[in-house]
C-alpha cells in the first residue's frame, strides 16, 4: 500500500505540472470552454462510481453508488454537450455564416 | 492478461485527456480536441463497465439515464449567460459523486481500514463534502437566489479559522483510529458547513475567482478518488482539473488585483466610498446618441470595450449591429476583453461569440493596449473599472495596480452608462470627466439601437 500511495503522489505531482503547463497555453478567448471541458474531465469520478453502484457490495453501496452515477453522468454528457456548443459559436470572419 | 487491457484503455484515455486540453489553444483546433476527450471518456468507461468487479448493471443503466437526460437537457437549454451558474452546479455534482464513492469505500473497509487509505478517505470526503455546499452557494448568489452582497458577521474570519483547523483536528484523530464511524460522518457534517461559510462573505464581483477555485477542488477530490480506488488515470484527470482549476483562479486574482487571501479571507465588495467629495467639483457633459453618430461616421478606427453591465442590458446582438455596420464602412472595429469583463473566465467571447462576433476581432489587453493611441473612437459599453486611468498610478486605489486598457489615449472616448456610479471597486472614474469623453447616459442596448438607427439614415452604405 505504501508504495503504490507513493507512486500514486508521484503521478498527481507530474500530472499536475504537465496540466499547468498545459492550461497556461491555452488561449484566454476560450477560458470558459476549458472549464466546462474541464468538469466534463473530471466527471471520470464515474469509473469510481460504476464500482460502487455495480459490485452489489451493500444496499447502502448500490444506492450511493447509484447516485453518483446520475451526478457524474450529468457532468461527463451535459460537460462535453455545452462545451461543443459553445465551440461552435467561435468563428472567423472568414467563414460563412448563414 | 485482461487486466492489462483495463490498464492500457484508462492510459490512452489519460493521454487523450491531455491532449484534448491541448487543442484548446486555438478555436481551429479545440473542437477536435473535445472529441478526443471524448473518446478518452468513452474508453475509460467501457473499460470499467467490463471489469468482473462489476455484476449487476440495472442500477447504472438506471444512472446513465437520468444522468443524460438533466445534463443534456441543461445542456442544449441554458442560455450562455447562465453559464457560470451552470459551471457551479457541475463542480457540486462532481463533488457529490466523489464524496459518495468514498463513504462507500469507507464502509466497504471498516472498521478495519488502514491509516493510509482513511487518509486519502478521508481527504476525498472532506474536499468533496465542502466542494458540494460552496459550489451551491456560489450557485445560488449568481442565480440570485441568495442576497449576492458579501454576508459579514462579527469574528467571521476566526470562527472559520477555528472551525477548519477544529476539522484538520477531527481528521488526524480519525487517520489514527479509522474505527470511529461517528467521527467520519462529523467530519462530513464539518465539511459541509465549511463550504457554506467560506463561500458566505464573497461578493458577486469576485465569483471569477471562487468559481476557478472550486474548480480546482472538485478536480482534487476526482484525484482523491483515484487515490481511493487506486487509479492513475483517475489521478491524472483530476490533477489536470486542480491545475487548470488554480491557474485561473490566480489569472482572475490578478486581473482583479486581489490576493488569493485577501478574496478568501477579506470579505470584500464592502470597500469603502472614499472619493465622495472630489466627484462634486468636476464637470461631466452629456451627450446624445446624435452627437456620437457623427463622431463614429467619420472614424478609422473604432474598439469596443464591453463590459457585463452589456451582458445584462443583453445588448450584445446591437452591439454587433453596430460593429458590422462600421466594418461595411471600411472602418476598422475590434473588441478589447478584459479577462473580468464576464461573470467567469472568458465568459464575454463566448456571449460576444453568441452575437455572431468573429472570434478574430476579439482582442485580449496585451494584444491591443499599444494600439489606442493610434484608435479615433472608443466605445465603452457597461464597463467601468478596466478602463479607470487611477489604476496606473493612485497608489491609495483599490485598483491601484490591476491591469486596465489605455481608453483615455484614444481620440475620442464614448462612455455609454447608466449613471456615474463607481464600478465595483467604489474608485471614482476620472475618465467620464475627460475633455474627450462623451458620456451618453441612458440604456446600453437602447442607445446602441438609437445609433443603429441614426448611422442607418444619415449615411447610409451604397450597396456593393
Amino acid at each position: 500500500m505504501n508504495n503504490s500511495i507513493f507512486d500514486s503522489i508521484y503521478i498527481l505531482i507530474l500530472a499536475g505540472f504537465v496540466g499547468y503547463e498545459v492550461i497556461r497555453r491555452v488561449t484566454p478567448l476560450l477560458h470558459t470552454p476549458l472549464m466546462s471541458a474541464t468538469n466534463a474531465i473530471s466527471g471520470i469520478s464515474l469509473v469510481g462510481s460504476l464500482v460502487a453502484a455495480g459490485s452489489n457490495q451493500s444496499f447502502l453501496s448500490t444506492l450511493l453508488g447509484f447516485i453518483a452515477v446520475t451526478a457524474s453522468t450529468i457532468n461527463v454528457v451535459g460537460g462535453f454537450m455545452i462545451t461543443d456548443r459553445m465551440l461552435r459559436l467561435f468563428k472567423r470572419k472568414e467563414d460563412n455564416r448563414p | 492478461m485482461t487486466s492489462y487491457l483495463f490498464d492500457a484503455a484508462y492510459l490512452i484515455a489519460a493521454v487523450l485527456f491531455i491532449l484534448g486540453l491541448m487543442a484548446l489553444n486555438s478555436p481551429k483546433t479545440a473542437r477536435r480536441g473535445i472529441f478526443m476527450a471524448e473518446i478518452g471518456m468513452f474508453m475509460a468507461v467501457v473499460g470499467t463497465l467490463l471489469r468482473k468487479e462489476i455484476v449487476s448493471f440495472e442500477w447504472i443503466i438506471v444512472g446513465f439515464i437520468i444522468g443524460s437526460l438533466i445534463g443534456g437537457a441543461m445542456a442544449i437549454w441554458m442560455p450562455m449567460t447562465a453559464m457560470p451558474q451552470r459551471i457551479a452546479l457541475s463542480h457540486s455534482f462532481g463533488a457529490l459523486a466523489a464524496a459518495l464513492v468514498g463513504i462507500v469505500k469507507y464502509h466497504e473497509h471498516a472498521p478495519n481500514i488502514d491509516s493510509a487509505l482513511m487518509a486519502v478517505v478521508g481527504f476525498e470526503v472532506l474536499l468533496g463534502s465542502l466542494t458540494v455546499t460552496g459550489s451551491l452557494m456560489a450557485f445560488g448568489k449568481l442565480q440570485e437566489l441568495i442576497k449576492g452582497a458579501p454576508v459579514v458577521y462579527k469574528f467571521q474570519n476566526i470562527s472559520n479559522i477555528i472551525l477548519f483547523f477544529g476539522t484538520v483536528s477531527l481528521f488526524i484523530i480519525l487517520i489514527i483510529n479509522p474505527g470511529l464511524t461517528a467521527l467520519f460522518y462529523v467530519i462530513i457534517a464539518a465539511g459541509l458547513l465549511l463550504g457554506v461559510l467560506i463561500v458566505l462573505p464573497i461578493g458577486g464581483a469576485d465569483m471569477p475567482v471562487v468559481l476557478a477555485l472550486l474548480n480546482s477542488y472538485s478536480g482534487l477530490a476526482a484525484a482523491a478518488t483515484g487515490f481511493a480506488i487506486d487509479n492513475k488515470m483517475l489521478i491524472i484527470a483530476g490533477a489536470l482539473d486542480g491545475a487548470s482549476g488554480f491557474f485561473l483562479s490566480m489569472m482572475m486574482s490578478k486581473a482583479m488585483n486581489r490576493s488569493f487571501t485577501n478574496v478568501l479571507f477579506g470579505a470584500v465588495g464592502s470597500v469603502k466610498q472614499n472619493q465622495a467629495g472630489e466627484a462634486g467639483e468636476k464637470t461631466v457633459t452629456s451627450y446624445t446618441t446624435e452627437d456620437v453618430s457623427y463622431i463614429l461616421e467619420n472614424a478609422q478606427s473604432v474598439i469596443i470595450i464591453p463590459g457585463y453591465g452589456m451582458a445584462v442590458a443583453q445588448a450584445q446582438h446591437v452591439l454587433q449591429e453596430l460593429a458590422s455596420m462600421l466594418i461595411a464602412r471600411g472602418t476598422q472595429v475590434r473588441y478589447a476583453i478584459h479577462p473580468v469583463a464576464g461573470r467567469m473566465p472568458g465568459h464575454m467571447n463566448v456571449l460576444l461569440a453568441e452575437a455572431n462576433v468573429p472570434y478574430d476581432l476579439l482582442c485580449e489587453p496585451d494584444q491591443i493596449n499599444n494600439d489606442f493611441p493610434n484608435t479615433d473612437v472608443v466605445i465603452v459599453v457597461g464597463a467601468n473599472d478596466v478602463v479607470n486611468p487611477a489604476a496606473r498610478y493612485k497608489k491609495d486605489s483599490p485598483l491601484y495596480g490591476m491591469p486596465i486598457f489605455d481608453a483615455d489615449k484614444a481620440r475620442t472616448i464614448v462612455i455609454l452608462k447608466r449613471s456615474l456610479k463607481a464600478g465595483f471597486a467604489g474608485e471614482d472614474n476620472e475618465l467620464f470627466y475627460d475633455k474627450k469623453t462623451m458620456m451618453v447616459f441612458g440604456d446600453a442596448k437602447q442607445s446602441l439601437m438609437s445609433l443603429v438607427q441614426l448611422l442607418k439614415e444619415n449615411a447610409p452604405v451604397l450597396a456593393n
